[in-house]
C-alpha cells in the first residue's frame, strides 16, 4: 500500500493475509451483494423484510465466534451466555426507563457492555489460569447451561428488577423496540424496512471492522497464537492478553446479537441460553468455515435459511439435520464447506491459491 | 443429639452428592484421561442407559439386571460411535468435541421423535429409614456404595488385569505399544466403550429416581464436566477427590440456599479452582510427588 496517511493504511487492511477475497473481483462481488441487500426491501413486503431481519440478528454472534474460535483457536461453546445476558439486560433497562430520548440506544450500549464485562471476568479466570483447548469449551458451556437454569427458575413475582419481571421459563416480554431519536418524531425500529436498514448497516460495519482487525497487527498475532501458542509466547507476546481481548470482542458481538434479537421480537427466554441454542452457532460457524469471516457469514446465512425452511416443513427433524450436518462437516470438510468452495473459486480467479495449510 | 443428627444429615448429603458426581463423571473422565477426547454426547449415553434400564425393569427384569443392561447398551452404542465418528479424529482432539456435540443433538432430538417427550419410569425401591427427625432414602445409600464399588472395580481393572496394562501402555506410548503387538485400535474402542458403559451405568442407577425425558442427560453433564475439569486427567487421583470436595461444597450450599445455589456455587468454585490449579487436582498431586 502506498497510502501515506493513517486512514488509507487502515482501509488497506480491509484485505490482507487473514481474509479470503481481495482485488477487484471480490470487492465488485461485495458491492453487488450489498446493493442487492439494499434493494431487497423495494421488491418485498415490509412484513417479510422485518421477519428476515431475524437472519441478520444472528450474524453478529457468528462473526464473534469466528473471531474467537476460527482466528483465536479458542473453543468457546458458551457464546449464548453473553447473548442471553445482553438480551435480559436490554429488557430490564428498556422496560424500566422506556424508549424516550434515545434511552433504548443507551440500553443497547449498556447491555453489550454488560456482556463484555461478564466475558472479561470469566475470561480473566480462564486465560490467566491458562485453561486451554477442551476445558475452555466445557467451562464456557457449563456457564451458559447454569445461566439457563438460573433464569428458568425466576418465575415467581419476587424475581423482578424495578418494573421488569423475569418470568422464568416463559421468558421476558414487553420491552420496547430500539428507537432512534430524530427531528420531529422518533424512529421506532419495529420489524420493518427501517430496522432492516439499521441492522444491515450495523452488520456491514461490523464485518468490515473485523476484517480490518484481523488483518492488523493484532489479528496477525492472534493467528500466530492459534498456530503455535508456545512460539508466539517465545517471541515475546503475552498470549493471555490477546486471547482475553479477542474473547471480550467476540462476546460483545454475541451480546449485540442478543440485544437486536430481544428488540426485534420484544421477547427473550432462558431457552436462548440452553444446550440446543448453544449448539446452533457452532453449526453455523463450523459449516461455513470458521477461519474466515466471509465464509462464516455466508455459511451462517445458508444454514439459518436451511434451518428455517426445515422448521417450517418438518420442524422436529431440523435439529437432527443440524447435528448430522455438524458431524459430517467435521469428518469431511473440517475447515468448512463454504471455505473449501471459497478457496476453490479464489484459486480459479487468481490462478494461485490464497492460503495454504492451517 | 441434635448436633449428631445434623452431622449425619450433612454426611448423607455430601455422600449423595459425591455418588452423583463420581457416577456421572467417571465415564467422561476415563475417555478424557485415556484418550484426550471430551465426549459431549456423554449425557446421551447416560440417557441411553436410563431408558434401557427403565424399559428392561418394566419388562419384568430385576432392577440390578436392568441397570447392567442399560450399561451394556450404552457401552455398545459407544463402541459403534467410536468406530464411525471418533476414530478418524484422533489426531484432531478439538474436533472430536464438536463432532460428539453433533451426535448429542441427533440423539436427543431422535429420541424425542421416536419415543416421545417422556417415558414411564420405575419407582424408587427400598423405601426409607429415619435418623432423628429426618428420614432418608435407602436407595441413595445404595448409590453411594455403588459409586465406591465402581471406583474400586476400575482401580482393580486398570492395575491388575491384562486389559488395564495394555490400555495404560497404549495411552502412554501408542507407537511402541503397537510395535509390541498390542491391537491399539481395539484398546481405544474398548476404552471408549467402557467410558460409555459407565455413563450408561450412571443412567441406569439414577433411572429409578428421575423423570425420563430425552434431555435428561443435560442434568448430569454440567456436574460431570466440572468434576473432570477440577479433577484433571487421572480418575483415581483426580475425579474421586474432586468429587469429594465438590460434593461437600454442593451439599452445604444446597442445604443452605437450595439446589440452584448448589449448582451455581459448584461452577464458581470450579472457575476459581482452575485459576489456582490449572491442571486439576491430579496434576497438582502428581507434581507434588515428583
Amino acid at each position: 500500500m502506498q497510502g501515506t496517511n493513517s486512514l488509507m493504511k487502515t482501509l488497506g487492511l480491509l484485505q490482507g493475509p487473514q481474509t479470503l477475497g481481495k482485488g477487484k473481483p471480490f470487492w465488485s462481488a461485495f458491492t453487488l451483494v450489498v446493493a442487492l441487500a439494499c434493494a431487497y426491501p423495494l421488491f418485498a413486503d415490509g412484513y417479510d423484510v422485518g421477519n428476515n431481519v431475524y437472519f441478520f440478528n444472528w450474524a453478529f454472534m457468528a462473526l464473534g465466534l469466528s473471531l474467537i474460535w476460527g482466528y483465536g483457536g479458542t473453543l468457546s461453546f458458551g457464546q449464548t451466555a453473553f447473548f442471553g445476558v445482553a438480551g435480559y439486560t436490554y429488557g430490564v433497562i428498556s422496560i424500566n426507563f422506556g424508549d424516550a430520548y434515545g434511552l433504548t440506544i443507551f440500553a443497547l450500549v449498556a447491555s453489550v457492555a454488560a456482556a463484555a464485562l461478564l466475558a472479561a471476568a470469566l475470561g480473566y479466570f480462564l486465560f490467566f489460569g491458562r485453561i486451554s483447548g477442551v476445558f475452555l469449551g466445557i467451562v464456557t458451556l457449563s456457564v451458559t447451561l447454569v445461566l439457563e437454569r438460573f433464569m428458568a427458575q425466576t418465575a415467581g413475582p419476587e424475581w423482578r428488577v424495578g418494573a421488569a419481571r423475569l418470568n422464568g421459563y416463559n421468558g421476558m416480554g414487553g420491552m420496547p423496540s430500539l428507537t432512534i431519536p430524530w427531528f420531529g418524531s422518533d424512529i421506532v425500529l419495529f420489524p420493518d424496512v427501517q430496522l432492516y436498514y439499521f441492522t444491515l448497516a450495523l452488520l456491514i460495519a461490523c464485518y468490515l471492522g473485523l476484517r480490518i482487525l484481523v488483518n492488523s497487527r493484532f489479528g496477525n498475532v492472534l493467528v500466530a497464537i492459534r498456530e503455535n501458542p508456545q512460539r508466539a509466547e517465545m517471541l515475546g507476546y503475552d498470549i493471555r492478553v490477546y486471547q482475553l481481548v479477542t474473547f471480550i470482542i467476540g462476546s460483545a458481538l454475541a451480546g449485540l446479537s442478543g440485544v437486536l434479537y430481544t428488540s426485534w421480537g420484544n421477547y427473550i427466554t432462558p431457552a436462548s441460553m440452553g444446550m440446543t441454542a448453544a449448539a446452533l452457532p457452532i453449526v453455523w460457524v463450523a459449516v461455513g468455515g470458521r477461519s474466515d469471516l466471509t465464509t462464516t457469514l455466508i455459511g451462517a446465512m445458508l444454514v439459518l435459511a436451511g434451518f428455517q425452511a426445515l422448521t417450517i416443513h418438518g420442524s422436529q427433524y431440523a435439529l437432527v439435520v443440524m447435528g448430522a450436518l455438524l458431524v459430517l462437516t467435521v469428518l469431511i470438510a473440517p475447515r468448512g464447506l463454504v471455505f473449501g468452495l471459497g478457496t476453490l473459486v479464489a484459486g480459479l480467479v487468481n490462478r494461485k491459491p490464497k492460503r495454504q495449510g492451517e | 443429639m441434635t448436633v449428631l443428627f445434623s452431622i449425619f444429615s450433612f454426611l448423607y448429603q455430601t455422600g449423595d452428592a459425591f455418588a452423583f458426581l463420581v457416577l456421572s463423571a467417571c465415564g467422561l473422565a476415563i475417555i478424557f484421561g485415556m484418550m484426550g477426547v471430551i465426549n459431549l454426547a456423554h449425557g446421551e449415553f447416560i440417557m441411553c442407559g436410563a431408558y434401557v434400564c427403565a424399559a428392561a425393569a418394566r419388562a419384568g427384569l430385576p432392577l440390578p439386571i436392568a441397570i447392567l443392561a442399560g450399561a451394556l447398551a450404552a457401552g455398545f452404542a459407544g463402541m459403534v460411535i467410536e468406530r464411525i465418528i471418533i476414530r478418524p479424529l484422533y489426531d484432531r482432539p478439538l474436533d472430536t468435541i464438536v463432532a460428539t456435540w453433533g451426535v448429542s443433538m441427533v440423539v436427543t432430538q431422535g429420541t424425542l421423535i421416536l419415543l416421545g417427550s417422556t417415558m414411564p419410569g420405575t419407582g424408587t425401591p427400598f423405601g426409607s429409614f429415619t435418623v432423628g427427625p429426618y428420614s432418608y432414602s435407602v436407595y441413595r445409600v445404595v448409590l453411594m456404595v455403588a459409586a465406591l464399588g465402581t471406583l474400586g472395580l476400575l482401580w482393580v481393572g486398570f492395575t491388575k488385569t491384562r486389559f488395564g496394562v495394555l490400555a495404560r501402555a497404549t495411552i502412554q506410548v501408542p507407537h511402541i505399544a503397537q510395535a509390541l503387538g498390542v491391537n491399539t485400535g481395539l484398546v481405544y474402542s474398548l476404552t471408549f466403550g467402557l467410558g460409555a458403559a459407565l455413563a450408561g451405568l450412571a443412567g441406569g442407577l439414577y433411572a429409578p429416581t428421575m423423570t425420563l425425558v430425552p434431555t435428561m442427560g443435560s442434568a448430569f453433564v454440567v456436574e460431570a464436566f466440572v468434576t473432570v475439569v477440577v479433577g484433571g486427567a487421572d480418575i483415581f487421583l483426580g475425579t474421586a477427590p474432586a468429587a469429594l470436595v465438590l460434593g461437600a461444597v454442593k451439599a452445604s450450599l444446597t442445604s443452605w440456599q437450595g439446589q440452584l445455589a448448589g449448582q451455581i456455587g459448584l461452577l464458581v468454585a470450579v472457575i476459581i479452582v482452575i485459576r489456582i490449579l490449572p491442571r486439576g487436582i491430579s496434576g497438582w498431586i502428581l507434581r507434588e510427588r515428583t
